[in-house]
């Protein structure tokens, strides 16, 4: 008997109204009501349903449960209370009945006369009996009815979703309608983000819980104590002084680098062309955004971050690592006592590559004068070189003590300083593949010029194309002398241009890989990845249903869960951005720029004007 | 109400297809795909390890034979969890969405749930596919704000790739839920 009895009376009454005359319309192909039930009250005892309806989808969001005895002005006065604060259309939708041993009659007849007190269309009457697997639900309308006195019923379809992780997701992508402000309180989200939207800004209403002595009594999935973890409590009240503190000295650093002693002449130019000062100043950059005293505007800000304040932490570790690992056993003294030999080596070896190409090299002949003259440049060059390196070495070693001090700033500095220093040694080699680059490419000017000067024809500057001209018969002459010796000379300076060429991209592959190792560390979102890890239902890239056990004629039930964000998406959507270092070109204009000589400069600094 | 029928995939390899009718707006439909036979892993695994003992009496290096035992677990683990599907299923509410699931042989599924505000229609779509003609059933989804668009194709059942039988008992199935949603949508 009860609610169990007189919803099967309803359904026969609604059966013989069938039989008199044809359903409306309305009871079959009306839309399915959805009810969105929370798994906490599941146990929770009779009551009222109190939420948030949703006409367009015709769905209930049941947020939490009113318990007898309550008065229902209270009820009314604390609706309006949590409206105001959430800006959430919160109303009592229907009744919760839940019968733990004998179904009460009495209760029955009470819960339909609270349908004329708190009026709501349609109004949802849920009952589930302790013991059985299956539940009842009804939703009535009483106004909209075609015959007076009798309720249209609707079907009804039962969601259960896990308040509490529903509240702390994120659903991504947001769905933000386009013709709403970001700031619009009131801004109705579209589909299932309506759900996610109004559970996350029910929070005003999910602090009241039991120890509260509120007249009316709640049932929510906080009402049995208010959740929260004394260390996320503790550093949110550090958080305040320590930004302030932080934020002070950063400002202090950056009035002092802004200082008009930085700003004279080679000092910028020196700055530009080092990546270390790049990498610091990208760091300080993060520093002053985790430590400004602004709070973050939005998850997304949030998680930004949090993901900075992690990528600054891991750098500072690896790096405070590696700096323990170089001060002990007197590794320093080791590196410095090898540098010098090192690049003793490497000077060797590129003198006896002049050599090889003085000679007849991979058995081609030279022009033995040319080669002699570039080949004799070359070796005094080196000579040179090894002499500063020479009258360096007794302050290698004290020098290298300092800079791997830096290494305590992150291990990102670190490796730029690396990459820094391997620039410098390589110093002769970039050297080199400039003039190389120079001689090559007025080589293949005069060559292309001259080529046009030998079939006649020119190129016109004012209309950029090549036209046909009479040159004079001395002019030819010379043209055609000139020509030939410049397309004999071709080889040697070829050969030379190559195998700079070649070194130098070496040495730029090796720099690269430093960089896109620096990279790494500086843009992957390593908090965003933990908690993908941890607590997969933050990062919601949407839901995913479960049907459950299912009965004929009884309504359906449906497990709504959280279906987290793939790693990849993670990755995308929360990298940090990067110095912007990247490759300036394709491989078409590369290969381009390498036949005709011109220089290239590997990597776009942040003063390049864009092509 | 559960039913199960049994039919053929495009190569020929036998699917089973259950059809569970949960109401009149929610039906489930399930292909299970064949399992991985013993005989394709048994000869892979024997290439394997004879190419890895070739190598190893050309290098007399014993690393060789570990490390072709590391490769056929570590790829056999990978097949089952990153490539073979063991079951596709097609769950469909009226006003929720489509819930498609993939479960793969290790245990691990791939669900996507769409909207039934961003589906346009279910129709089977015929396509050239090397010197194949099949059939695939897809979902056409539209735009929210453009409802006359498709927006994107959504294929169904693509690792199991039934036949056309099998494709037209999920087609009108899922018509007819979508009948109603059509009845009381407001689009033309």
């Amino acid at each position: 008997m009860g609610l169990v009895s007189l919803s099967a009376e309803a359904a026969g009454l609604d059966a013989q109204s069938a039989l008199v005359s044809p359903d409306p319309p309305d009871t079959v192909l009306g839309m399915v009501l959805k009810a969105f039930f929370p798994t906490c009250c599941t146990l929770a005892d009779s009551g009222l349903l109190v939420g948030r309806w949703i006409p367009e989808q015709s769905s209930a969001v049941v947020l939490a449960v009113v318990h007898f005895p309550f008065i229902p002005i209270q009820v009314k006065e604390l609706l309006a209370q949590v409206q105001q604060a959430s800006q959430v259309g919160l109303v009592v939708l229907g009744t919760w009945c839940h019968h733990k041993q004998e179904p009460e009659e009495s209760l029955g007849h009470f819960l339909e006369g609270l349908g004329t007190i708190f009026s709501h269309e349609p109004w949802l009457q849920l009952c589930w009996e302790k013991g059985s697997k299956f539940w009842s639900c009804k939703a009535t309308h009483q106004q909209s009815s075609t015959i007076p006195g009798v309720p249209i019923e609707d079907h009804v379809m039962l969601i259960f979703y896990d308040q509490r992780k529903v509240l702390l997701s994120y659903l991504h992508p947001p769905t933000v309608l386009p013709d709403c402000q970001a700031g619009d309180a009131t801004a109705s989200a579209e589909g299932l983000a309506a759900i996610f939207d109004t559970v996350s800004r029910s929070e005003a209403l999910f602090c009241k819980n039991q120890f509260d002595e509120d007249p009316v009594r709640l049932s929510h999935w906080q009402s049995e104590g208010l959740e929260a973890s004394i260390l996320v409590e503790l550093a949110k009240k550090a958080s305040g002084p320590v930004c302030l503190l932080v934020a002070c000295l950063l400002s202090l650093v950056s009035a002092a680098s802004a200082c008009r002693l930085w700003k004279l002449w080679p000092l910028p130019f020196i700055a530009s062309k080092f990546s270390t000062c790049e990498q610091l100043r990208h760091r300080f950059e993060h520093l002053t955004l985790v430590f400004s005293t602004q709070k973050a505007r939005g998850p997304a800000q949030l998680m930004r971050k949090a993901n900075m304040l992690v990528s600054l932490l891991l750098d500072v570790a690896l790096g405070l690592t590696l700096l323990s690992w170089l001060h002990s056993s007197n590794r320093i003294g080791q590196l410095a006592d090898a540098l010098i030999p090192m690049a003793d080596h490497v000077a060797e070896e590129l003198q006896h590559l002049l050599q090889w190409l003085m000679g007849a090299p991979a058995g081609l002949k030279m022009n033995r004068a040319l080669d002699q003259v570039l080949g004799r440049f070359f070796l005094y060059h080196i000579h040179l070189w090894i002499s500063y390196i020479h009258l360096m070495s007794p302050f290698i070693e004290r020098i290298l003590w300092h800079v791997g001090l830096s290494a305590c700033l992150g291990l990102t500095v670190a490796l730029s300083i690396l990459s820094d220093i391997l620039a410098l040694l390589t110093f002769h080699i970039y050297c080199f593949y400039v003039y190389g680059a120079r001689l090559y490419c007025l080589k293949i000017y005069g060559l292309s010029s001259l080529w046009r000067l030998f079939r006649g024809k020119k190129w016109n500057v004012l209309r950029q194309r090549v036209d046909s001209c009479s040159y004079d018969l001395d002019q030819l002459f010379v043209g055609t002398l000139l020509f030939t010796i410049l397309i004999f000379l071709l080889p040697t300076t070829a050969l030379y241009y190559l195998v700079f060429t070649l070194l130098r991209l070496l040495v730029v592959t090796v720099q690269g890989l430093i960089h896109l190792l620096v990279d790494l560390i500086n843009s992957l979102p390593l908090y965003s990845l933990g908690l993908r890890l941890c607590r997969p239902y933050r990062l919601a890239a949407g839901v995913k249903f479960r049907v459950l056990e299912h009965e004929a004629g009884r309504p359906l039930r449906l497990m709504m869960q959280i279906n987290p964000l793939p790693y990849s998406n993670v990755v995308h959507t929360y990298r940090l951005p990067t110095c912007g270092c990247h490759p300036k070109h394709s491989w078409g204009s590369l290969c381009r720029k390498l036949f005709f000589g011109e220089l290239i400069y590997p990597w776009k600094q942040k003063g390049d004007k864009q092509d | 109400m559960e039913e199960e029928r049994s039919f053929s995939d495009i190569c020929g390899g036998r699917l089973a297809l259950q059809l569970r009718y949960y109401s009149p707006f929610c039906r489930e439909f399930c292909v299970s795909c064949p399992r991985l036979s013993l005989r394709l892993l048994t000869a892979v695994t024997c290439t394997v390890w004879l190419a890895a003992y070739g190598l190893f009496t050309l290098c007399e290096n014993s690393m060789i034979l570990s490390a072709a035992i590391f490769v056929t677990l570590l790829g056999l683990l990978g097949y089952l969890h990153f490539v073979k599907i063991d079951q596709e299923t097609l769950l469909i509410i009226d006003s929720l969405g489509i819930q498609m699931t993939s479960s793969y042989a290790s245990g691990k599924e791939n669900t996507t749930f769409i909207e039934m505000g961003k589906i346009k229609d279910i129709v089977i779509n015929e396509a050239i596919y090397m010197q194949k003609v099949i059939y695939y059933l897809c979902i056409l989804l539209k735009d929210p704000l453009e409802p006359h668009k498709i927006s994107q194709v959504v294929p169904v059942f693509q690792s199991a790739k039934p036949r056309l039988d099998c494709l037209i008992e999920v087609y009108k199935s899922c018509q007819e839920v979508l009948a109603h949603k059509k009845a009381t949508s407001t689009d033309p």
